[in-house]
């Protein structure tokens, strides 16, 4: 239904601007709006400045440790070993194992390995275990929430799909998933894709949780029976219309889920049933470190301080994009 | 192929617990607690002590316990059985043996160890010889790699170095969380609640070896305070105890806050307020219930948090206690300490799930009337 755009119709809607064709637009956007309010909270933009960071770093430091090698993380110097943060490399180094940047940024560790090219390793493998293995959990949680959601009142013999889907879930809740996860990667070969899967799969509950309920509060919406009536087809209204409005939790827990899948990789690796050892992560740096904490600290406090920083920035931002996004907390925040 | 329909049809009879009928969970229920109880005593007390304890807890149970605890019960002893035949399947598929040593074992040989210590070949099989011991004869069975012990007689010195350190560990998380949550909560947007609530940020952001292991250069390399490292006096419960501790206290602390601020709205707490009643008594009588739900019902995980939390915290500083075992097990492949630790581990968190419920019960009246 559009409306004439003669000047005076325009100029009678006032605070209702429309655009060319006359079609009644609002406006904000809801993602500007939330963008606006994210914007406002200097913390989680800091956060979100850290990780944009750590993005780049963590491609870096792939392309430079194993694509390009510029740092090799793997070289051992023995005749180097324990050496201090920027220390130049001693006289009995050989030109071939010199390296790149004339000395040691982060030191070297217990081997004469490079800590700085260790680190820069070890930043694609946190970030993207975490990315990982949350992209894992929200596939299944999203799925499980939302076929409970908007199928839940079918029937399977005698009970419904939201029940036996949200008993399912409640069963996996019950179990301690850090334990479970030590378990599993404890008796599995120790392999990186094995811990984001493991990891993936026993961290879904939250987001089926909340998709589920937004589903069921969503689907008795009126937008939701004008597009029935409009003889959309089931697909379209799912993703086209449940979808986007039910994310706003989702993207919340999900941000920080990351944090502690980081958290608990780098727990597995400290404990040496993460990646196997010549690859480093920040977990198994400070493995290796442990026996040589007070000669050599910066083998903990680099990797440790790392760990910290990247799991703060993942809770910044998700606490920020919460309160962004909450109405409630807005109006109270304002008002 | 057996194994898998065994497995998926294990898991069915988990959800399908969630079906039972009042009636039926009370007194299944009830058998199961008893079961539990009479297992668990018989290896500190023996056979007698144990029959007239699961005698003893089938009737409390039948009797007193709420029906939100009986469905746990009804729950979780399937979930026991489940976890350990799942422990069972993946050891069995991982690679390594605990027979495999560097020499190499003639084949005669290797059937006559697995014949002695009850591992054959075959995972379902091993499961069997498991149970029977565990319900039969009561014993965890012989530990494969330390020859001559068995899994309970190792972990037994460990048990209690474990539930020291956990129990302090909760008992500190719970102290400190509280009287942070609550002071920031009371005192809303002022600068003590910022510095709080930034604390509680780091909590939650430090996993407890890298908070452990800064403790340990500041307080024992440079201040000289405490011992690094090691087991024996109070002292060396310090250090692992709070590193275990703070990550939970900054989530309490979080929970108590938002519990608090929420109450303090309410209109009972208006109402006491408009009666006249001094603050103090307010906040003690009226709003610190409201305040303790949320925080109740987090400890429960908090206490898994902690137990396994303790596996890192243990290795880190050295602590003898089960944690060790279960990571030595693990690596050794001996499957009888993986699984022995696993069980106790499990077990500590369910009684303490159980406990929880029973306290939440006792704090939300919302919770014991109905019969979820």
């Amino acid at each position: 239904m559009t409306v004439p755009a003669t000047p005076g119709r325009r100029a009678e809607a006032g605070v209702l601007p429309l655009d060319g064709a006359g079609v009644l637009v609002p406006a904000e956007t809801p993602f500007r709006q939330v963008w606006r309010s994210f914007r406002k909270d200097r913390l989680a933009m800091a956060g979100l400045v850290v990780l944009a960071a750590l993005l780049m770093l963590a491609v870096l430091g792939k392309l430079f440790t194993e694509w390009w090698v510029l740092f090799d993380p793997a070289t051992v110097r023995l005749p180097d070993k324990l050496r201090p943060p920027f220390s130049i490399p001693s006289s009995s180094i050989g030109k071939e194992l010199w390296p790149t940047l004339g000395l040691y940024p982060f030191g070297t560790d217990e081997l004469g390995r490079n800590v700085f090219a260790r680190m820069l390793q070890g930043s694609f493998v946190s970030l993207s275990v975490g990315v990982v293995a949350v992209s894992i959990s929200l596939i299944i949680g999203i799925t499980v929430g939302g076929v409970a959601g908007f199928y839940g009142q079918r029937k399977l013999g005698f009970v419904s799909v939201d029940t036996l889907l949200m008993r399912v879930t409640d069963v996996a809740v019950c179990f301690p998933t850090f334990f479970l996860i030590l378990t599993v990667v404890a008796l599995l070969p120790p392999n990186i894709y094995n811990i984001m899967i493991v990891i993936g799969i026993t961290s879904w509950m939250g987001t089926a949780r909340f998709v589920r309920a937004e589903f069921m509060a969503l689907r008795e919406q009126d937008f939701v029976t004008a597009a029935r009536a409009l003889g959309l087809s089931e697909g379209r209204i799912i993703f086209r219309h449940l979808m986007p409005n039910a994310m706003a939790p989702v993207l919340v827990s999900a941000t920080i889920d990351v944090a502690h899948a980081i958290l608990t990789e780098s727990a597995l690796s400290f404990l040496g049933f993460g990646v196997r050892p010549p690859f480093a992560t920040w977990g198994n740096i400070l493995a290796d470190g442990r026996s040589y904490i007070f000669d050599a600290p910066w083998l903990f406090i680099l990797p440790g301080g790392a760990i910290l920083v990247v799991v703060l920035a993942f809770n910044l931002v998700g606490e920020g994009l919460r309160d962004a996004m909450n109405p409630k907390l807005r109006r109270r925040a304002s008002g | 192929m057996i194994e898998l329909l065994a497995l998926l049809f294990g898991l069915a009879t988990l959800a399908a617990t969630a079906w039972c009928p009042p009636r039926l969970t009370r007194v299944l229920g009830s058998l199961l607690f008893a079961l539990m109880v009479g297992v668990v005593s018989r290896f500190a007390f023996g056979v007698h002590v144990a029959l007239l304890a699961a005698a003893l807890a089938a009737v409390l149970a039948l009797r007193f316990f709420p029906p939100l605890v009986l469905r746990r019960v009804v729950f979780l002893v399937p979930a026991l059985v489940l976890l350990i035949f799942s422990t069972t399947l993946l050891m069995y598929r991982a690679p390594g043996n605990p027979f495999a040593n560097e020499r190499a074992t003639s084949p005669q040989v290797e059937a006559a160890l697995r014949a002695q210590y009850g591992v054959p070949k075959n995972a379902s099989a091993f499961f069997g010889i498991y149970m029977r011991r565990l319900l039969v004869e009561g014993t965890l069975g012989p530990s494969i790699k330390v020859q001559g012990r068995t899994v309970e007689e190792l972990i037994a010195p460990a048990f209690p170095v474990s539930v020291a350190l956990g129990l302090l560990a909760l008992i500190l998380s719970v102290v400190i969380g509280l009287t942070l949550g609550i002071f920031a909560g009371l005192k809303k947007n002022s600068l003590a609640d910022h510095v709080s609530m930034a604390l509680a940020l780091f909590g939650v952001s430090l996993p407890s070896f890298v908070l452990g292991a800064g403790a340990m250069i500041v307080f024992s390399l440079w201040l000289g305070w405490l011992p690094v490292a090691g087991w024996g006096s109070l002292r060396h419960l310090v250090m692992p105890a709070f590193a275990l501790a703070l990550p939970n206290a900054a989530i309490i602390a979080r929970l108590a806050r938002s519990g608090m601020i929420e109450v303090m709205q309410q209109d009972f707490v208006r109402t006491a307020r408009a009666k006249g009643l001094p603050e103090s008594w307010v906040i003690a009588r009226h709003a610190m219930r409201g305040t303790l739900i949320p925080v109740v019902s987090f400890l429960g995980p908090a206490a898994a948090a902690i137990m396994t939390g303790s596996f890192v915290v243990e290795v880190l500083f050295a602590v003898p206690g089960m944690g060790q075992w279960f990571v030595k097990g693990a690596i050794n492949r001996d499957y009888s300490v993986v699984l022995g630790t696993a069980i106790v581990y499990f077990g500590m968190i369910i009684l303490f799930n159980l406990l929880v419920d029973l306290a939440y019960s006792w704090l939300d009246p919302r919770v014991r009337s109905s019969d979820a």
